[in-house]
């Protein structure tokens, strides 16, 4: 027996038993009919078919001898619980049914011989099962089909005669006739077998049962448990697992009720054991998991304790451990069936309480199995026989059932023959194999925590094994799981079980990095392990051999300083690079700008922070910056030349560089890429610790945290204080470059707002500051990009005010030359700009120059800027408001063709600055002027706010110009400026658009010649004149009306003709009687000729009414003349 | 009465534990931080449904061979776990309750502390001495 196996259930405890059926009389090597039939019984046995196990045996096989039946057991004393080869004698050996093939037909021409051959047969396969109940049935291979049942005659009356000849009774005959339908035959077959199968298992069941009686309890404790197991077996065979459970949970019952003795507690753990197996197999079968898991649980509460001799107690925890593996086995198969298992109960657990006792088992057998003893000559495990009777037995004394063991020097002997033995297992593998399958399961059941756990375990067990680069493989594995969650303590051990593996791999990287973390801050070491781990370290860097870690065992420790002797006389490669960020090192490090940004002309300072946690000082020889430029790195590296860099326990470092950046880098950031610390010297060995960013490590940020939610409470007390507060120094890792800080004035006048159209005059004073001369000055203005895309349309800037800019000129002017400007000297340049459309416009003056400055004794060029920006509003200077009236002053709808009128402007200045009218035209489209083109009345006027001013045009439309549409009249031009701008800024020329008007045609047109006022009683000559424009003679009567106000002379009514083209004049002469606003007399006017026409409408461009003076006392008034 | 007491922040590290000296400490630090898996899902599983109140006491976390382990989450999410020998069966649920409630209201007099920096290990001696009361006195 295999050591390792020794514990392994048996494989005929561990499969399904099934009822055995021996099919005889079957060549299935030469005969193809056979051949068939052996195949359709073995093929495709799925769930569906009868669950039995065939054997094809030959027919004068020779079954397993009965051995006579016990009248009496007064007498008997059992040698122990179970044989080991009942079992397999039962499923494999001894049939429940022996079916004997022939092939005859029923219309055979030699059927007497057949039929004696076949009774012949029959009785060889009895006598060979002579004392057993197995069944024996024939089955006829016949080439017809059988006729319907009752049909055939001849086949019924030969079967009874076979029958006869064999002894069977009519149900163990069958007919297989050898057609197509051999499958269905078969099935139907086997499906009677197995009824005669759990026949005989009922039998055998019964048998069993019948031993009850005889046994007593004194003497026949084993055999109660023998045939409670040996029912509930047969039950399993006959398929009936409900009482199989039942008589298997009677047996296990009984089975704790045996006597226990150091000698037989094997014996009887091993049958519990298999009880167990089968109840908890049968439970998951039944889908009662619960079940399943209350019985196991049982089970070990009652086998825990049974450690049974002392001296083999390893024996007991590797039974324990299979017991739960085997659990863990079942009920993970059991889910691979379907059950569904939770994170608290699944398979997990049992393996991992498996890989428990077997980690004792292995501490045990470390214990009691003392190396140097030679294994016995006289072989105590070897039982003479082949193998043991009984299970759960010592090969030594078989069948034994005595307390005492009967030899005292074999029992000695054979304990320590399997103390030997059990040195030479792998426990490790073992222990190994069990945890990974828990290792997949808690994977599986969601429970990250237990795998990690489960993998340290693995780690050591790997280490025990001296297996140290899968143990580093799985405990590097798992670190950072317990680095993340904070656990320092386990984390601690587990990098103390890793620092060991390394030593004794002499594993230099592995051994520094594991030494870094254990002298960090995470590890809860004591001072004195931190100190002699401190000191190894210190010896790695000088390349010299580290002690050896405590609790490694001086086998491996000769071995492992070999080992690293090599590793040490090993020329070059003494450099190593260890990033760690990722862990917690013993030397802490933050970095920082001062600032988060610097202008070109500062140096750019930066500051590294180092810290040391460990417990003695600890120097380094080099430090260096990384930064994104690395034109930069020169500046910031650190060696230690003379004095020492060194780093005191507990007390924080900080180191200071300062570097010029350079101009070019201005608006761009440096960040930092890393930092390097260089442990060690290139006489020994260098390590490189490297930080990526500004430093900082796994633990950092948790901890700034914590130095936030503190500083929090305490308020800005502490503030004062927190420089030297290593947790709450945050860190800086890039800075902006910005430009040089500009030392000059840059002032803007103006008179805001401007008004549309206009140049408006920006005056820019630059002043400089600057103690050297600021060359290359360059002045970029305008509007400010950015803004409402129209405005970039509606704004022109320029920098030439004698001419007024068109469209053409931008709305911003980039670099401007303005030439150098001497320390303390001041430019002024003047900025126009016209803006032609109202609303609120930004504006940006941006002054650059460049100059030379010193900073940190370096000459360096750095162009400075300074950005003004302004906001003017633009506003509408006046308002124009134009107007047609006629001559009477009268608002026009319509203007008569070829009749004066009068065009009405008015311009009211809305601007707060007085404004110069230079002058006004009329540029006239359609009418013209009625008089010479005058001088423009509005010359030279200067408008205050609110001022208006006006002017009247006399205009007349043409005749000929009959539309009778609108007609556009052309435009209002004004030409202004600001009063307060001088002559030789362009006047602004601002177009106003006259109104259309619509334009009416006069067919006669009757007006009036008249003096501007009359004289009461001096004579008022009055001349009408009525015009007639047709091509047709008019008729026209005219009729006086008389009035109060005047007396008059002139025809009173008249009737005249008016040839086309021509006019007619009537002259009257009024005489005023009043004095004052004087209605005319009435014109009572009509054209017979054309009745529609309306009178008032022929009056129209009659005067109404007339201003009289009174009578002046001297007669000989100058005016009076005129009149 | 416990063999092992912890209490764990919210973002599942050791504020706080104490065990029995007799035994191997980290194998009860280990215990503890595979007990967070099974705390882990409970808290989960609650979240799922809204408006549901949580209890505070998760119950028995998982059996092992040796030990029974408790657990209590407060509405901060800051577990309690209580560690039990499994031999000690005359412990009911009720007394497990009424350990976690004096664990909780000892730990809200640590917060209360204006002293204490919340996420800090808990060094308060009232805290020891309730803890203290609450474990198997050894020797």
């Amino acid at each position: 027996m295999m050591s390792g196996s020794q514990w392994e259930l048996p494989p005929e405890l561990c499969c399904r038993p099934m009822a055995f059926v021996a099919l005889t009389g079957l060549d299935v090597v030469f005969n193809a009919v056979h051949r068939a039939i052996w195949d359709a019984f073995c093929a495709n046995r799925r769930a569906d078919r009868v669950p039995i196990s065939f054997k094809v045996l030959p027919g004068d096989h020779e079954y397993p001898k009965c051995r006579t039946k016990r009248t009496s057991y007064e007498w008997y004393i059992p040698k122990g619980i179970l044989k080991t080869s009942w079992m397999n004698k039962h499923l494999n050996l001894v049939p429940a049914l022996v079916v004997l093939f022939y092939e005859l037909d029923w219309d055979d021409p030699q059927w007497k011989e057949k039929q004696s051959e076949c009774a012949t047969k029959v009785e060889i396969v009895r006598t060979s099962l002579q004392g057993r109940n197995t069944k024996v049935a024939v089955v006829l291979i016949q080439k017809k089909t059988p006729l319907p049942p009752g049909e055939d005659l001849v086949a019924s009356e030969r079967a009874s005669a076979l029958c006869n000849a064999c002894d069977l009774s009519g149900k163990s005959l069958f007919v297989l006739p050898h057609t197509d339908h051999l499958v269905g035959y078969i099935i139907r077959l086997e499906n009677a077998f197995y009824e005669h199968a759990q026949t005989y298992y009922y039998t055998e069941i019964r048998r069993v049962k019948s031993h009850k009686e005889f046994l007593n309890k004194t003497t026949h404790q084993l055999l109660f448990v023998r045939h409670q197991f040996k029912i509930a077996f047969f039950s399993e065979l006959k398929q009936d697992t409900q009482n199989a459970l039942k008589y298997y949970r009677t047996a296990y019952s009984l089975v704790h009720e045996l006597r226990a003795h150091e000698t037989n507690m094997l014996e009887i753990k091993t049958l519990a054991g298999f009880i167990n197996y089968k109840i908890c197999r049968l439970c998951f079968q039944h889908n009662t998991p619960l079940d399943a898991i209350a019985q196991f649980r049982k089970h070990m509460d009652l086998c825990k304790k049974k450690i049974g001799s002392a001296e083999l107690a390893f024996e007991h925890s590797a039974w324990m451990s299979k017991q739960f593996q085997s659990f863990g086995e079942l009920f993970d198969e059991a889910i691979k069936l379907g059950l569904t298992a939770i994170q608290t109960q699944n398979p997990g657990f049992y393996y991992q309480q498996a890989a428990c006792y077997s980690q004792d088992r292995k501490q045990l057998a470390q214990q009691l199995c003392q190396a140097g003893v030679s294994y016995p000559s006289a072989d105590p495990l070897d039982p003479q026989s082949g193998g043991l009777d009984y299970y759960g037995q010592r090969p030594w004394r078989q069948g034994q059932q005595s307390i005492d063991p009967p030899d005292a020097e074999k029992e000695k002997m054979g304990i320590l023959a399997l103390q030997i033995k059990e040195r030479d297992v792998p426990h490790s593998e073992l222990i190994i194999a069990l945890l990974s399958n828990a290792v997949a399961q808690f994977k599986k059941y969601k429970c990250p925590r237990m795998k990690s756990h489960l993998m340290v375990q693995m780690g050591e067990e790997y280490y025990h094994a001296k297996d140290y680069t899968k143990a580093l493989k799985l405990l590097d594995y798992v670190m950072c799981d317990y680095r993340t969650e904070r656990w320092w303590a386990l984390l601690t051990a587990i990098l103390s079980t890793a620092l060991r593996c390394a030593y004794l791999m002499a594993s230099v990287k592995d051994y520094v990095i594991y030494s870094m973390e254990l002298l960090g801050r995470a590890s809860t070491l004591k001072e004195e392990q931190r100190s002699r781990i401190e000191k190894n370290l210190f010896k790695v860097l000088m390349n010299e051999v580290p002690d050896a870690e405590p609790e490694c065992d001086s086998s491996t420790v000769s071995a492992a300083r070999s080992l690293w002797t090599d590793r040490m006389a090993l020329s070059g490669s003494n450099e190593l690079t260890i990033e760690v960020q990722d862990y917690i090192p013993f030397i802490q490090c933050k970095a920082r700008f001062q600032s988060p940004s610097f202008h070109v002309d500062q140096p750019i300072q930066l500051q590294v922070f180092l810290r040391a946690d460990c417990p003695h000082p600890v120097s380094f020889s080099k430090l260096t910056v990384s930064l994104s430029n690395q034109e930069y790195n020169q500046w910031c590296d650190m060696e230690s030349s003379g004095q020492s860099l060194t780093l005191l326990p507990g007390k924080t470092r900080c180191y200071h560089f300062s570097f010029v950046a350079k101009t070019e880098d201005v608006g761009k950031k440096v960040e930092m890429t890393g930092i390097e610390v260089m442990l060690g010297s290139d006489s020994g060995r260098c390590v490189f610790l490297s930080w990526r960013g500004a430093g900082g490590d796994a633990a950092s940020a948790q901890e700034a945290l914590q130095a936030s939610r503190s500083s929090r409470r305490w308020g800005r007390g502490l503030e004062a204080r927190q420089e030297l507060d290593w947790d709450s120094l945050t860190l800086q890792h890039s800075t902006m470059i910005i430009s040089r800080v500009p030392k000059i004035c840059v002032q803007l006048s103006h008179l805001p707002p401007a008004l549309i159209s206009e140049m408006y005059c920006i005056r820019l004073t630059v002043q400089s500051h600057e103690d050297t001369v600021a060359k290359d000055v360059k002045l970029t203005a305008g509007l400010k990009p950015g803004q409402d895309a129209n405005l970039g349309q509606a704004t022109h800037v320029t920098l030439d005010q004698s001419v007024l800019c068109d469209d053409s000129a931008p709305s911003l002017l980039a670099d401007v030359p303005l030439g150098d400007l001497k320390p303390g000297e001041q430019l002024e340049k003047c900025v126009y700009v016209r803006c032609v459309s109202f609303g609120p416009r930004l504006f940006l003056f941006h002054v650059a120059y460049s100059m030379e400055t010193a900073v940190e004794g370096q000459q360096i060029i750095c162009r400075c800027h300074k950005d003004e920006t302004l906001t003017i509003e633009t506003v509408v200077p006046f308002e124009v408001s134009v107007k047609f009236v006629s001559t009477k002053f009268e608002p026009l709808e319509q203007v008569a063709v070829d009749i004066p009128f009068l065009l009405m402007t008015d311009i009211m200045s809305s601007s707060p600055w007085p404004l110069l009218l230079s002058s006004s035209s009329l540029q006239l489209l359609t009418v013209t002027s009625h008089t010479a083109q005058p001088e423009s009345q509005l010359q030279q006027v200067v408008l205050q706010t609110g001022e208006s001013a006006s002017e009247c045009f006399c205009l007349r439309c043409p005749p000929g110009t009959n539309s009778t549409n609108t007609v556009s009249t052309g435009q209002y031009l004004i030409s202004w400026r600001r009063k307060s701008c001088g002559s030789e800024s362009p006047l602004i020329q601002t177009a106003v658009s006259l109104p259309y008007i619509i334009l009416e045609p006069v067919p006669v047109y009757i007006h009036a010649d008249l003096p501007s006022f009359g004289r009461v009683r001096e004579s008022l000559p009055v001349r009408y004149h009525i015009e007639n424009r047709t091509a047709l003679v008019q008729e026209v009567e005219i009729a006086v009306e008389p009035s109060d106000a005047f007396m008059f002379s002139g025809l009173k009514q008249v009737h005249l003709l008016v040839l086309p083209g021509t006019q007619q004049h009537m002259l009257y002469n009024y005489y005023p009687l009043m004095a004052g606003y004087q209605t005319l007399p009435h014109l009572n006017i009509s054209l017979p000729r054309c009745p529609a026409s309306n009178v008032l409408a022929l009056r129209r461009f009659l005067p109404q009414r007339i201003f009289v003076k009174p009578q002046g006392r001297q007669p000989d008034d100058a005016s009076i003349a005129a009149a | 009465m416990a063999v092992c007491i912890a209490v764990i922040a919210k973002e599942n590290y050791p504020l706080y534990i104490r065990s029995v000296p007799t035994q191997n400490e980290l194998k009860f630090h280990y215990t503890v931080h595979t007990s967070l898996d099974v705390v882990e899902e409970k808290i989960s599983a609650v979240g799922k449904s809204i408006g549901d109140q949580r209890e505070l006491y998760l119950g028995l976390l998982y059996p092992t061979e040796d030990y029974k382990v408790y657990g209590y989450v407060t509405n901060s999410k800051v577990k309690f776990v209580i560690v039990v020998d499994s031999s000690n069966t005359s412990l009911r649920d009720n007394e497990i309750r009424s350990m976690f409630r004096k664990l909780h209201n000892s730990f809200t007099d640590v917060m209360c502390n204006p002293f204490y920096n919340p996420g800090d290990p808990i060094q308060s001696k009232a805290f020891n001495g309730i803890v203290s009361g609450m474990m198997v006195q050894t020797g």
